[in-house]
């Protein structure tokens, strides 16, 4: 199959980079050896947050939320978007003054997202919180949406532009044809012009094939959700020192995660759940909100999701082959930036240039630091 | 007191499970026994060791059978756990147990899970209604408290249960409005090739007969060949409606039992990450084994309807096989010795499968009917899924079971999908997306039974400590 554009993988990142680039009238396949959003895209938390992220990251997050805001514009779906906002609570006063630190770092760079509340703004926002908790940094233009039904929308969205999705296409081989590139597949060979590599904890093998090798690690991280309950809290919770993230979601259950990690036969593509870790992530909901002692636990999952050693992705060029491009290694933090990374790397592809700072996510970077 | 580590870990009291506790008594392994139910028994010997002698009568003698396998693993050395669940079994032979409310992960050098079988679930219009129930539920009812219909009853689809519980119910007195056997008349014809090999295990096929001329002699009305079997009401049900030989009739009841086969109780085997493979015969998902009840992971066997249906009879059987085989893995019995014990077991069990495909062929039921024709039809309860939205959602692109869950929520509801998996795969083969194989189930999520958060919680305080 001959193709302009070429995209490895069929999750968030590479339907929205398919669904930009076909808006601008540019042929796209997006490939993937299982099925669409069968990984890290269709089993993350859905956080839209832009609450606490790395600096560098701050600028792309930003316009993110900007078009979740909009995104029924975007995809003809609202993703089960809702804004309820994030909040990182301060259980004492270190951990209030971490977060004021924060705060105004935030704030000395230009973005007013992030800001302090105190004890009572905190109980009149979650009045089922535990009394200990003096404080918190809340972003009120946070929420969430459901990943699974976004990764739809924007498949769905792109096929209408003329984007094809192929299943079940597993890469074995990638050389440069030319200017382009010819990729062995189990479904025959593609050529194409330009070829995007959004394979998610796979990538880093797509990468070694065209001789460009990143420290990607694939890791599984874990959640749990709960029986449905009447509704009691708004904002998507986390704690200033402790793993958690919590939040309720429309239809009452709750999805309790925070960066527990299960056990990982990568081969196999199994996950084994680490029990003792979501007993540490139980009690420490339990200390923040007691009254869910007898709630029920229904189901347990593990999504697998390529990590960087410094927890901040690839977005960028090639630095060795022609015509080939790089967005992946999110660290479990990619959904919320998703929209503006299609973006950026529609961008990159056909201007050559990016309209937001991307430098930090060179995929180089590494390579310079052994230097 | 439960333990931390069994040589033998048996899960579920039925049948399987009690004849391999006996088998392996008076050995000097530690073995445990554990089962969700208050007494000994599984589903079919339910009860038998409380049940008044009038109410064992009706029940017949196949379930009086129940209660010398009981008073065997009763004199055997097994620890024995009622009311204790299981919520995890991992390939390493950690099993995470309830008990007492309280939750623990333990682990054993071998598992045996006999953890049996459960009703077909099959959605038809207007099952969700209150009256509407499976045959199951009214025997677990007759069996545990000897309640009975009081203003009657219909019973509605198909299997050899049907029929034993329409007899035991005729034999209590109850009035039975009408049996509707929904079995394609045209399988009476495809079981027949399967006759002589089912001769060889003639009591099943006597038995049945005498059933139905017992239930024929007290002017049991049977229709046979019924289809586009129909519930109706306002808050509960009214009417159970039916078409037979071209005709739709109606009946006025409180009550509507069903029954369209049972299947194997695969959650556990699948958490573990078993081998599992589609029975075309059995259309159900059952876990690889050999015949001492080996799975495709080390130190976990099955035994008894949970490994494949082949009824209670063949339950104990296997669960003496895997009995021994388990001695053999830990031992304490050779090769040699385990073979020449499992003679008899081996042999009787032979003789007995052979009614197995007369009965698959006799009562198959037609895939059309497992995919839930009517489109307004509820499949999955627990998030009100039905089988239109299903069908929309394989037309969307999502083509397989796992797909359609993320996109609807089918199946992410607390009974974790036991209760459409099956329906939801043949209505997804039917609109011609993923055809129905080894892996059409959902995938298989944690934990196997829903905990509470505090019980999550007391693993991190058993570890602290």
């Amino acid at each position: 199959m001959n193709t302009e554009v070429l995209i490895i993988g069929a999750g968030l990142m590479g339907a929205s980079t398919a669904l930009q680039l076909a808006m601008r009238g540019c042929q796209c396949v997006v490939i993937d050896k299982a099925s669409p959003g069968r990984h890290a895209s269709g089993s993350n938390a859905g956080g839209l947050r832009q609450l606490n992220r790395d600096v560098a990251e701050i600028p792309l997050t930003v316009e993110a939320a900007r078009m979740w805001r909009h995104i029924e514009s975007l995809v003809d779906s609202d993703c089960d978007t809702r804004f309820t906002g994030q909040l990182r609570v301060a259980e004492n006063q270190s951990d209030l003054i971490k977060l004021q630190q924060r705060a105004e770092l935030v704030r000395n760079m230009g973005y007013q997202h992030e800001e302090i509340i105190g004890k009572k703004e905190l109980y009149q926002l979650v009045p089922s919180l535990s009394p200990h908790c003096v404080g918190g940094l809340i972003c009120r233009q946070d929420g969430y949406a459901r990943p699974y039904h976004a990764l739809t929308a924007f498949r769905r969205k792109a096929e209408s532009l003329g984007v094809h999705f192929q299943s079940a296409t597993e890469v074995y081989h990638i050389e440069q044809s030319g200017k382009g590139w010819l990729v062995n597949t189990s479904c025959g060979d593609f050529k194409s012009n330009i070829l995007v590599n959004c394979a998610g904890a796979w990538a880093g093998q797509l990468a070694e094939l065209i001789n460009e090798p990143v420290p990607l690690t694939p890791k599984a991280l874990i959640l749990m959700v709960t029986e449905r309950l009447p509704h009691f809290v708004d904002p998507v919770m986390g704690a200033a020192s402790r793993k958690l993230s919590f939040k309720q979601m429309q239809n009452g259950t709750l999805i309790i995660g925070g960066a527990l990690v299960a056990g990982l036969d990568f081969e196999r593509e199994q996950t084994e759940i680490n029990w003792q870790q979501l007993a540490t992530s139980a009690k420490t909901v339990l200390d923040f909100f007691p009254q869910l002692c007898n709630v029920r636990v229904v189901r347990v999952w593990a999504g697998i999701e390529g990590f960087l050693p410094d927890g901040i992705p690839v977005i960028s060029a090639s630095k060795i082959g022609n015509n080939a491009y790089h967005a992946f290694g999110f660290s479990a933090h990619g959904f919320q930036l998703s929209p503006v990374v299609g973006r950026i790397l529609s961008q990159l592809i056909l201007d050559d240039k990016s309209e937001l700072p991307i430098e930090p996510f060179s995929i180089d970077r590494f390579s310079k630091e052994k230097q | 007191m439960l333990k931390n580590h069994y040589q033998l870990l048996i899960i579920g009291a039925g049948p399987a499970g009690l004849a391999a506790a006996a088998t392996v008594s008076g050995h000097g392994i530690s073995c445990a026994l554990v089962d969700e139910q208050p007494a000994p028994g599984g589903q079919i010997y339910r009860c038998s060791e409380s049940v008044s002698e009038q109410r064992a009568r009706i029940l017949g003698d196949e379930y009086q059978r129940g209660k010398q396998l009981i008073t065997a693993f009763r004199n055997s050395d097994a620890e024995y756990f009622p009311d204790t669940r299981i919520w995890s079994l991992s390939n390493q032979r950690q099993i995470g147990i309830i008990h007492q409310e309280h939750s623990k992960i333990i682990t054993a050098d071998q598992i045996l899970v006999a953890s049996g079988a459960m009703e077909r679930p099959v959605p038809f219009p207007g099952w969700t209604l209150p009256g509407v129930m499976q045959a199951g539920a009214g025997q677990i009812l007759f069996k545990s408290a000897g309640a009975i219909p009081g203003y009657g009853v219909v019973l509605a689809g198909s299997g050899p249960l049907l029929l034993l519980l329409a007899w035991q119910y005729m034999n209590a007195g109850v009035d039975i409005k009408a049996i509707l056997d929904v079995t394609p008349l045209t399988n009476h014809l495809l079981a027949l090739p399967k006759l002589p090999r089912a001769l060889l295990a003639h009591h099943y096929l006597t038995k049945g007969l005498v059933y139905q001329k017992d239930l024929r002699r007290a002017g049991v009305i049977t229709k046979l060949g019924v289809s586009a079997l129909q519930a109706t009401g306002e808050e509960c049900l009214q009417t159970v409606s039916y078409h037979h030989f071209g005709r739709q009739h109606t009946i006025k009841t409180e009550l509507l039992l069903t029954h369209f086969g049972i299947i194997p109780h695969i959650w556990l085997t699948q958490a573990s990450g078993c081998d599992h493979w589609w029975d075309k015969h059995q259309k159900c998902c059952r876990p690889q084994h050999d015949d001492w009840g080996n799975t495709s992971i080390d130190g976990i066997m099955v035994a008894g309807d949970g490994a494949g249906i082949n009824g209670a009879r063949s339950a104990e059987h296997a669960g003496r096989l895997a009995g021994l085989q388990a001695l053999y893995a830990l031992g304490v019995l050779t090769e040699q010795a385990r073979d020449e014990q499992s003679i008899n077991d081996r042999k009787w069990m032979q003789t007995d499968c052979h009614i197995r495909p007369f009965l698959e062929a006799y009562f198959a039921i037609p895939d059309k009917l497992l995919a839930t024709p009517d489109n307004d039809t509820i499949v999955c309860r627990c998030e009100e899924i039905t089988a239109g939205q299903i069908r929309d959602a394989v037309a969307n692109g999502h083509s397989d079971s796992n797909q359609v869950k993320y996109f609807t929520r089918c199946g992410m509801g607390p009974c974790q999908g036991r209760q459409c998996a099956n329906a939801v795969a043949h209505i997804i083969a039917d609109t011609g997306g993923q055809a129905v194989s080894d892996n059409s189930l959902f995938r298989s999520r944690p934990p196997v039974a829903p905990l509470t958060l505090a019980q999550l919680a007391d693993l991190h305080e058993a570890n602290s400590q």
